[in-house]
């Protein structure tokens, strides 16, 4: 061996950055390229050999996104609509959790399955009786529409029971003699030694509310309640927006679900660990 | 005896009051769930099996016929070409997630960046990711034909193509899917228990060795669990599809998502779409039962 053992290490751990830089080159490279082209002037984006970065933002692209289309109104509805949801699930979700959980009643485990077995129905198969449902209701281009068929989640009840499932129930018992009915129980010690699985399920609807396509398409036709990816595919049809303005409109549409990301990666991370090792 | 048949109606009133309590608790649910899950599944099979009219109103039942008549109209293919959509997104999606776990585990300074570098497509939408891909596919001035032509390869039509189309779309989901994959799965490394990895080196186990006696099969639940997860988010693609070629170039990437979605809302035939709607339901079920089984034992007997 002509190479000391700490020469050896070090060769070891350059390779290692090395491999992990460009895994991570290739992964982020869409992300930062639609970054840079929105920062391109029109014929940049045209240009032979592709241009890779800039020197000199071009950040009329932005206003010319804003022009086009009503993108912080797309944005605004996207937004409204995931909080909506998740806000909605972590009710619904609790509250049937902490039934499969501390309370005892007849039918409860038939009941438990049932709902568990929604899981194995992929919500397109239900896609043209609720599209007729909404007709039908008058929600079509509501906000009602966009929110209320998503507010119950059997992933989101399973992930708080797992959880509820660690409280030991001497707790109730004890909370019981001190006059705390369930409700309270429920809102004063359940949900508040629940926070991390609930910031979990809040991380992960958000992002999958926001990332909505097909439903949202369906049932919005107006600009005041379009959702952004909706919005985005609108500019993107249109011939005569450059690539520049359609980046910056999918730079300004990803700004919340990347904070969401930032804010919340330990949520998510916690959140996946469970499904894996407990899926 | 009156006091033995006093206390047994109290007993009932009680198990009466913590039922009533129990479905209170539970009414959210039961009450979206069967308005927006249960009416619409059986509102799907009644569909599928009869004939409707332009407003979605079932007038004739036609039973199996209306299933024959969606594999007539090349349903078949459909569910052909969903197949391959799946196998083409999976098969790389699992094999590359597993090497970016494996990598985003290495204790080294500065981990927790690539460990966000490497999940970061989750922040992007899927609509979002086809429209960036779009940009990328682009066959004369897009990034991939560069760099093919820098390798001194021909361009080529990414999304026209038949021949690549599919694989263009499939490469969108995959890109997409990567991140979770590779959370997901390192997390499971994560949880391997340090000693037995200690054990290992100790009784001079080579890296390999123990990625393969080791790693891997610890971590086989949790590639399971991606593999199904991932395969039934393939068969629901739409988004990149209805963005990037509308079904096309000839049919070769109408999946079947895309399929029941023209049906139902471009032809407004809403008895063909639910069959194929139901079929695609069947082929959900099958998977999920698979993933059932080991779920069920985690639930219920841990």
């Amino acid at each position: 061996m002509s190479l000391t053992w700490t020469a050896k290490k070090r060769l070891n751990t350059a390779l290692r950055y090395a491999l992990l830089t460009v895994a991570a080159v290739a992964i982020a490279f869409p992300i930062y390229y639609a970054v840079v082209t929105s920062l391109f002037t029109a014929p940049e984006t045209l240009m032979y050999p592709p241009k890779f970065f800039t020197t000199r933002p071009y950040w009329a692209s932005y206003k010319e996104a804003l022009r086009r289309a009503p993108v912080f109104l797309f944005i605004r509805n996207s937004f409204l609509v995931s909080v909506g949801v998740t806000v909605g699930q972590l009710i619904t979700s609790s509250l049937a959790a902490y039934a499969f959980t501390f309370l005892r009643f007849r039918g409860r485990d038939t009941l438990f399955f049932v709902i568990l077995s929604t899981m194995m129905i992929p919500w397109e198969v239900t896609l043209v009786p609720n599209y007729m449902l909404i007709n039908k209701l008058g929600w079509v281009d509501t906000f009602q529409g966009l929110i209320v068929p998503f507010l119950a989640d059997a992933f989101g009840i399973f992930l708080l029971r797992q959880w509820f499932l660690t409280i030991p129930t001497d707790l109730r018992d004890a909370a019981s003699i001190d006059g705390c009915g369930d409700l309270g129980f429920l809102g004063r010690v359940v949900i508040p030694l629940a926070r991390p699985a609930l910031g979990t399920l809040a991380v992960r609807r958000f992002l999958t509310v926001y990332n909505q396509y097909l439903w949202p398409l369906l049932i919005t036709n107006s600009n005041t309640r379009r959702t952004v990816q909706i919005g985005l595919a609108m500019l993107q049809w249109d011939e005569s927006v450059a690539w520049n303005s359609t980046m910056a409109g999918v730079v300004m549409a990803f700004i919340p679900t990347t904070i969401v990301l930032i804010i919340g990666y330990r949520q998510l991370v916690q959140g996946l660990t469970a499904g894996a090792i407990k899926g | 005896m009156p006091i033995a048949s006093t206390r047994r109606v109290s007993r009932t009133r009680r198990e009466v009051l913590h039922f009533l309590q129990g479905i209170a608790y539970l009414s959210p649910v039961i009450v979206l769930f069967t308005v927006f899950i249960f009416y619409p599944l059986v509102r799907s099979i009644v569909l599928s099996t009869f004939k409707t009219d332009l407003l979605g109103r079932p007038y004739q039942f036609a039973g199996a016929a209306q299933y024959r008549q969606i594999f007539k109209q090349g349903f078949g293919e459909s569910l052909v070409i969903t197949l391959k959509y799946a196998l083409m997104t999976v098969v790389p999606e699992v094999a590359l997630s597993l090497a970016l776990a494996v990598m985003a585990s290495w204790s080294l300074r500065g981990i927790r960046l690539f460990r966000l570098l490497f999940s970061s497509p989750i922040g992007i939408a899927v609509a979002s990711s086809s429209v960036i891909f779009k940009m990328l596919y682009s066959p004369n001035a897009g990034v991939f034909n560069y760099l093919l032509r820098l390798v001194g390869a021909d361009g080529i039509n990414w999304l026209t193509d038949p021949k690549w189309a599919l694989m263009s779309v499939a490469i969108v989901t995959l890109w997409r899917q990567l991140g979770y994959d590779t959370l997901h799965l390192l997390s499971g490394i994560q949880s391997i228990p340090h000693e037995i990895h200690e054990s290992a080196r100790l009784d001079g186990a080579g890296p390999w060795a123990m990625f393969w006696k080791i790693t891997l099969p610890m971590l086989s639940p949790v590639l399971m669990f991606i593999t199904i997860t991932s395969t039934i988010a393939a068969l629901q693609s739409f988004g990149p599809i209805n963005i990037l070629t509308e079904g096309g170039p000839a049919g070769a990437t109408r999946v079947v998502v895309y399929s029941l979605y023209r049906e139902a809302f471009f032809n407004y035939n809403f008895g063909l779409a639910s069959a194929q709607a139901i079929v695609l339901f069947l082929i959900v079920l099958v998977l999920t039962l698979l993933q059932f089984r080991r779920f069920e034992r985690s639930v219920f007997y841990q």
